[in-house]
């Protein structure tokens, strides 16, 4: 830059500037700041290293693919194989994802392009509370109100659809789905939040085309919204997946914690998370069963970083369309 | 957005196409409907069964811990979640905005604050059962003074906490218009002071919420402190000593078979939620009163 010779001193230092004294805080303030932020980079260091020199046992005795997919889980005899609880995750997650993510993508297109202004506000807010009511709190209410109210519907979707895969027999109350629909209620407000979002970078010239071309309102979001705003849509479901995985309270009290692959949705199971929660009192005493705990919690762990990564790669791409050109766009 | 609907100025469009666009938007509007009931639902029986708890001495006395007759109120249940909340907060504030003023004021768009900033995205996506489990492995096992105690709970809940107040306070810190740096620069105000004396100031209303949703989101959390304050009966008051908490004593209580415990922890879900609520609603609050639009 040419510009930088025009000033009197160099170093962009003022002519009017004070004596040292009062910049004497300076150094200390940047480098207090940075002291801290760097503290967050060694923390994370030491939560992985320690993590992992803790669950090291129960991964030397069992090996880290024998651990993970070996199917049974009895503490009692020593036998630590994670399967039934991964299995117990992904299962109660992938229901999460399929109730919620279409309810919260509803949400969040009724919010942005449908609502009138008026309710917009109040009815945002109330989505966001659903945020607010602590997971604890979705255990109590699942397993003392919603699994016993629900028992007969399950029983009767499972007697009439019997031919289903993975449907039938008899009903436990705590269960995969009752924990899968408490996640999935769980999850509505983070992904339909980001999904406003991205929704709304949508340009207005693209939803004004569609509608100028004579598209209904529908024929607009189809046309003009949806494709825009697809990738940063996937990236909102992928962090729901993240939230799901990794929430653990509410899970662990109404999926019955049978450490078991259940036959049918509507069987007792057990998460990788549930089983920390549960278990760790009795591990106290036996360093393999809490090496094992550990080792899940690290299993766990790693999943959830690797959903929140991929979330993020989408989220992250569609909030910077950089894609379009500014002329274009504005 | 325009109000005129577009079928009233083009005859041209089909039955079959209004038909599809009024089915559409109707199954929007109901899933948004269906997104809403389990909020009502919850709201309803937390009100139903929680109310039919409270009383005088449902606040004032503790868990008595017998199987039979009284089974006590909540009151070190309450205690121990704001003291242990409070510390939580003592901790994870001053450091969440110190790193989000670094990252806005110092680091910008250095690799090195761009690492930091990756990191903190990764704190906010691990599940907070993890974080106690890291806690209980790291204070807990090893026994530094003790086993469970309140402060190693406050340890936990201040990891969760962290990575939620820095990415808000960063978002606010941003928003501040350079001007305002660039004026009290141009004065003669040294570094230090612009961040601590204008640009601190300017985004403290937006701080403020961050931090308050951040602490709504600790006080409902219970998988940190099952591995570290443990679940007591007793009020107290020494965070070197196990400590109970609402969302604990609700956990705790949901396992019993007793009708009478049940029916405290409904009690106990209805004081968390207007707790939780109310902080929430705060933070809001002091949100709309912020000059910088978030």
């Amino acid at each position: 830059m040419e510009a930088g010779s025009l000033s009197p001193v160099r170093g962009g230092r003022s002519l009017v500037e004070r004596p040292s004294r009062a910049r004497a805080l300076d150094p200390l303030l940047r480098w207090t700041l940075t002291g801290l932020a760097a503290l967050i980079l060694v923390l994370i260091a030491f939560f992985f290293i320690r993590l992992f020199i803790e669950a090291k046992p129960a991964f030397d005795k069992y090996g880290y693919a024998g651990f993970v997919f070996h199917n049974e889980w009895v503490p009692s005899q020593q036998l630590y194989g994670a399967l039934p609880l991964l299995v117990g995750t992904l299962i109660t997650s992938a229901i999460a994802l399929l109730i919620g993510v279409p309810v919260a993508i509803a949400t969040a297109l009724y919010l942005t392009e449908l609502a009138p202004a008026r309710v917009r506000q109040p009815l945002t807010i109330t989505v966001e509370l659903l945020a607010a009511v602590p997971s604890v709190v979705y255990g109590l209410w699942g397993i003392q109100v919603l699994a016993p109210k629900l028992q007969p519907a399950e029983q009767w979707f499972s007697d009439t659809f019997g031919f289903l895969p993975f449907v039938g027999g008899q009903i436990s109350i705590p269960n995969y789905f009752i924990a899968g629909l408490i996640l999935a209620i769980m999850i509505v407000p983070i992904v339909s939040a980001i999904s406003r979002e991205v929704i709304s970078t949508v340009p207005a010239d693209h939803k004004e085309a569609a509608l100028a071309l004579g598209a209904t309102r529908w024929e607009m979001i189809r046309m003009a919204v949806l494709p825009y705003s697809r990738a940063g849509i996937s990236g909102a479901a992928m962090l729901g997946l993240g939230r799901a995985i990794g929430e653990t309270i509410a899970v662990t009290i109404v999926i019955g914690n049978a450490p078991d692959i259940g036959k049918t949705i509507f069987a007792q199971g057990y998460t990788l998370a549930a089983v920390i929660a549960n278990e760790f009192g009795e591990a106290a005493s036996d360093p393999t069963h809490r090496a094992a705990l550990i080792a899940a919690g690290l299993v766990l762990f790693v999943l959830t970083l690797v959903v929140n990564a991929v979330a993020r790669f989408y989220v992250n791409r569609a909030a910077r369309p950089a894609a379009v050109p500014k002329g274009m766009a504005g | 957005m325009s109000a005129v609907s577009p079928h009233a100025v083009l005859p041209g469009v089909s039955a079959r196409r209004r038909r599809a666009d009024r089915f559409a938007r109707g199954a929007v509007l109901a899933f948004t409907l269906v997104a809403i009931v389990p909020l009502v639902l919850i709201l309803y029986f937390l009100v139903k069964e929680g109310l039919g708890a409270w009383s005088a001495s449902f606040f004032t006395t503790d868990p008595t811990g017998r199987f039979l007759g009284d089974p006590g109120g909540i009151r070190s249940a309450i205690l121990g979640t704001i003291e242990m909340v409070a510390v939580a907060s003592a901790i994870a504030i001053p450091m969440g905005v110190g790193v989000a003023l670094y990252l806005v004021e110092y680091g910008k768009r250095s690799p090195f604050a761009n690492a930091v900033r990756y990191f903190v995205d990764v704190m906010t996506g691990v599940p907070s059962v993890v974080f106690g489990l890291f806690v209980y492995i790291v204070l807990v096992v090893t026994k530094v003074a003790g086993t469970f105690a309140g402060w190693k709970g406050s340890v936990a809940l201040a990891l969760l906490m962290l990575p939620v107040v820095t990415r808000s306070a960063e978002v606010v810190l941003a928003l501040v218009p350079n001007s305002l740096r660039e004026a009290a620069l141009a004065l003669g105000a040294p570094r230090w002071k612009v961040v601590l004396r204008i640009v601190l100031p300017t985004a403290l209303p937006g701080i403020v919420t961050g931090s308050l949703l951040a602490v709504a989101r600790a006080a409902g959390e219970t998988a940190p402190l099952l591995f570290t304050a443990a679940f007591v009966l007793g009020v107290n008051a020494d965070l070197s000593q196990r400590m109970n908490s609402l969302p604990l004593q609700i956990f705790n209580d949901v396992g019993q078979a007793q009708d009478r415990l049940v029916q405290r922890a409904w009690g106990a879900a209805l004081t968390l939620v207007v707790l939780v609520l109310a902080l929430t609603v705060l933070a809001r609050l002091i949100q709309r009163r912020s000059k910088l639009a978030a």
